[in-house]
């Protein structure tokens, strides 16, 4: 049985109340980004969504960078279950990937009229990495389950976190001849209170990554050990 | 020393094969030249010499897609592929190898695109030239590594653009900003910054996409 190492991974009791703190956090962001959090003066309630799109973003990086790090342990011959792992950080990094594209939209459309503004750096960066991680799934379930396909996803998984930079400066670069910048977002000046929410939202979104994470992690080593057993008494 | 008499044998391999058989580069040269042409009818009459640029490194990068597509496809369809990571040399010599190959036939498609694209469109200045020259060595060395991937898979050419085209998005903002910005150097540096951490990158990995 090669699948589960039980020493790396949570008991299956904590999963739950890991799962418990996520909902209680991100129920507590949301009550301090509705209720406690002031209106920003210039935005109104639009810019609210804030202190969900930035934290949603911040963690899609989190998750790739994470993937992009159990690739590197998995091409180091540390094991085979470092290739689920990755795979299973950058299916959440694609998850909240996707969120960024959908919260960035609506904050465009809020703020600025339009539902999509080449604009704005982080969210044309956020669709090129979507295009690159949509490719990683089609690539990974288009090879025989093996330890080829183990390697090339996590080759692919190590690319990402070097195309990210790659293409941030390619975005900031075509920004100055190919599309002038027309909209600047407000730096945020955050009060204190603001802080606070933004800090929360961001601890609670994070938490529930890592919890969603591990449940996922944990049903794709179920499967795995149940298709071993299956194979074992065919 | 061997590593490189092993590298140059490689990419002789490829272009003796690709001399005999003749079957990718004039499929490559005619593409580039009928994508020039029907650019000419896609562009409304009045659209300037900007935009003209800008679809060069579509008909170029599109152009480089189908080579790469065929790229493994000798060792795929002899099952070559298996003998020469088995073959005594440093696996990556077979990366590198391919990828030189590539870039003659990249290069080769360039001679032909540019003055017809010179002709058809908008004078070519030396900014443009050295920013084609710098891509094709990023598409080469990045295309020959995910056109390995692609070929491990089942559905190969479908997923090879799929793979491809996000990472030549940073080869495009470079090669159009150099063509058409008036500090065509910051583009160009740009480019040899992704050439060199991309080539590192494939270099490095490439064992691991043909080993099991």
């Amino acid at each position: 049985m090669s699948t589960s190492s039980p020493n790396n991974s949570l008991p299956k009791s904590r999963v739950p109340a890991l799962a418990a703190a996520a909902a209680g956090l991100v129920g507590l962001a949301i009550f301090f980004a509705f209720f406690v959090a002031p209106e920003d003066a210039d935005q109104g309630i639009s810019q609210r969504i804030f202190y969900f799109h930035v934290p949603i973003a911040l963690t899609a990086y989190a998750c790739f960078g994470w993937g992009a790090w159990k690739a590197l342990q998995h091409l180091r011959g540390k094991g085979e279950r470092y290739d689920l792992e990755s795979y299973v950080a950058v299916h959440m990094g694609t998850i909240f990937g996707s969120l960024t594209l959908l919260t960035g939209s609506i904050w465009a459309k809020a703020s600025w009229g339009h539902w999509w503004l080449w604009e704005e750096d982080q969210l044309v960066l956020f669709l090129v990495l979507f295009l690159f991680y949509s490719a990683y799934f089609m690539l990974r379930f288009s090879i025989d389950e093996g330890p080829r396909r183990a390697n090339i996803s996590a080759v692919y998984a190590l690319f990402g976190v070097v195309l990210v930079p790659v293409s941030f400066l390619a975005i900031r670069l075509a920004e100055n001849v190919i599309h002038p910048t027309v909209f600047t977002r407000e730096g945020p000046q955050m009060t204190g209170t603001m802080f606070l929410t933004f800090c929360i939202a961001w601890l609670a979104i994070t938490t529930l990554a890592y919890a969603l994470y591990r449940v996922e992690l944990l049903g794709k080593r179920l499967d795995a050990n149940l298709r071993e057993l299956r194979e074992a008494l065919s | 020393m061997s590593y490189l008499a092993d590298v140059a044998t490689l990419a002789r391999k490829d272009l003796r094969l690709e001399l005999r058989a003749r079957d990718t580069l004039p499929a490559m040269l005619l593409f580039v030249v009928s994508t020039l042409v029907v650019f000419h009818f896609a562009l409304p009459a009045g659209a300037d010499e900007m935009a003209a640029h800008g679809l060069l490194w579509v008909a170029l990068i599109f152009t480089a897609l189908l080579g790469l597509a065929r790229a493994w496809a000798p060792e795929r369809e002899s099952g070559a592929l298996e003998g020469l990571v088995l073959a005594p040399c440093d696996r990556s010599a077979i990366w590198l190898g391919k990828s030189l190959a590539v870039l003659v036939f990249l290069v080769a498609v360039q001679v032909v695109a540019l003055p017809a694209f010179a002709a058809f469109f908008a004078p070519v200045g030396w900014e443009t030239v050295a920013g084609v020259a710098l891509a094709s060595v990023g598409i080469c060395t990045v295309g020959t590594l995910l056109a390995a991937m692609a070929a491990a898979s089942r559905t190969r050419e479908l997923i090879l653009p799929l793979l491809f085209l996000p990472l030549a998005i940073p080869l495009v903002v470079g090669g159009v900003g150099a063509s058409v910005s008036s500090e065509p150097l910051e583009f160009l540096a740009f480019l040899g910054l992704y050439d060199a951490l991309f080539a590192i990158l494939c270099w490095a990995s490439f064992e691991y996409v043909v080993s099991e």
